[in-house]
């Protein structure tokens, strides 16, 4: 399975978090989005016509849509994370796999914006993004109420893996995520799951590590 | 207020790969400029009342000043020396103090705390006694004998390794590390931090590397560089006080910490001062 990856996107890093959550290795093919634009060059462009990375190729079937990716790699080598097949559950999943895309649109445009030095309105991207963080933290706080610490689910699913990337990267666009304390223990959460992988500004718990040396610690 | 020393430095303001005749607005020192590539085909810069700033064009990247230089860009020889693949890594923007972003490119303590696996890795986190001084001469900052343990030290390196550094900083917002080159033992790896200093909490950063290494492809070689200093912005845009403290009083440096501590007093023999603070608080 191969990905046309960029080590920055948030996008790409769904991808590769849900192939390790789910134990499936990805043959990376890195793509130099910034500052070569390799993404809008020809050979990628017939791949994807909308010019946008990750790519996932798997024999003839292609894929440019991180949502569809999450569902691939869970539906092939660990179904549980799509989700019970219950209404109210399997309705949930696809509203934050839906909603994610708000997340990128936002808060992904706000640090792409900060970061990269991409073009947009930052005070507009930053507002949207807030809003959507509010939806995001009562969205988990009813969880909670409901007993369940995941977005869709008493665990994790692909919902999370859709909404993790963005939300913790907000503050690389300028929105501290520090009025939302349901989404960073949900965050917590996420980061302390068997098989989680990082990306740069999204660091490990490193106290949830073996001591580094045991029984002196 | 005085004219601030850095104000007749060099800056890197972008780069000569993306030059085009429809040119860049960006900003120096809080001053709007304007980067293009002019009729003559030659890098341009624009100053905010719309003079023409110094321009030369070195090490991938366009130079500016929004003063008068009183020298030439700093050398880096190696960079001629035949063999070595340039890297243009492309820039990054971050919310901090231009010279916090130096800073922190000088320190290493942090390695197996932010750059986790890659350039450092617990237990390993001693850093070794090693050498800093200002050499009088060419009126830099040295570090040498620096060495540390790492996991995965360049894209070149197969396996964890004892790394040798020698760190240099030219100019107040640009500094130089000389690293070991696991393919050609003898020779050093450069990787350079070049900062635009935007406004005292604001910067753009162009990291550029001339490297000895056939094998690694050059997104390879762009990312490795990518993904170090972004674990890094996170961290630079979080750091109280936001203006690097040159007095005593702020913060209490270890060891470890001796170059930046030696940094800190270049700085402030020079006047250095844009992006610091100089009254503990």
């Amino acid at each position: 399975m191969k990905l046309h990856d960029y080590v920055l996107s948030p996008s790409c890093y769904k991808a590769r978090l849900m192939a390790a959550l789910a134990g499936v290795k990805l043959d990376i093919r890195p793509v130099d989005f910034h500052p070569g634009a390799e993404h809008r060059g020809p050979e990628l462009m017939a791949l994807n016509p909308a010019g946008s990375i990750p790519i996932m190729e798997d024999g003839d079937l292609v894929l440019t849509e991180s949502s569809a990716m999450l569902v691939y790699l869970a539906a092939k080598a660990a179904p549980q994370w799509l989700g019970n097949d219950t209404a109210g559950e399997a309705a949930r999943v696809q509203q934050w796999l839906s909603f994610s895309h708000r997340l990128t649109a936002s808060l992904g445009a706000a640090r792409l914006h900060e970061m990269l030095l991409r073009p947009g309105n930052i005070d507009v991207l930053q507002g949207q993004g807030t809003t959507a963080l509010r939806e995001l933290e009562a969205g988990l706080v009813e969880q909670h109420i409901r007993g369940q610490r995941f977005l869709a689910s008493d665990r994790p699913t692909i919902a999370d893996v859709a909404c993790f990337p963005y939300v913790a990267l907000a503050p690389d666009g300028g929105v501290s995520l520090d009025p939302y304390p349901v989404i960073r223990l949900w965050s917590r959460a996420i980061r302390g799951l068997d098989g989680f992988i990082e990306m740069p500004g999204i660091h490990r718990l490193h106290e949830l590590r073996p001591d580094p040396v045991p029984g002196e610690a | 207020m005085t004219r601030n020393a850095m104000i007749d430095e060099w800056y890197p303001v972008g780069l000569a790969s993306q030059l085009d005749a429809q040119g860049r607005k960006t900003a120096l020192m809080g001053e709007p400029i304007e980067v293009r590539l002019g009729d003559d085909g030659n890098a341009m810069v624009t100053g905010g009342n719309g003079r023409a700033l110094p321009v030369c064009v070195r090490y991938g990247h366009v130079w500016s000043s929004p003063g008068d230089p009183q020298k030439a860009l700093f050398a880096i020889p190696e960079a001629d020396q035949p063999g070595r693949r340039l890297v243009d890594v492309g820039v990054v923007r971050a919310r901090c103090s231009p010279l916090r972003a130096v800073e922190n490119f000088l320190d290493i303590a942090h390695f197996p705390f932010v750059h986790t696996d890659i350039l450092g890795a617990e237990p390993h986190t001693e850093v070794q006694s090693y050498k800093v001084e200002i050499r009088e001469d060419e009126d830099e900052v040295w570090a040498t004998q620096v060495k540390f343990y790492q996991p995965q030290a360049a894209k070149s390196a197969e396996g964890g390794i004892t790394t040798e550094y020698m760190y240099r900083v030219p100019a107040p917002t640009c500094s130089i590390l000389y690293k070991t080159c696991p393919p050609r033992p003898g020779e050093w790896d450069v990787i350079t931090l070049f900062v635009q200093p935007l406004a005292e909490d604001l910067c753009d950063v162009w990291p550029w590397m001339a490297l000895f290494d056939d094998e690694t492809p050059m997104t390879d070689l762009i990312h490795f560089q990518q993904t170090i200093f972004v674990q890094d912005r996170s961290i630079l845009e979080n750091q109280i006080p936001g203006l690097l403290p040159l007095d005593p009083g702020m913060e209490i440096p270890t060891r470890a910490d001796l170059t930046s501590v030696v940094y800190r007093r270049w700085l402030k023999r020079h006047g250095y001062t844009y992006g610091a603070q100089l009254v503990a608080q």
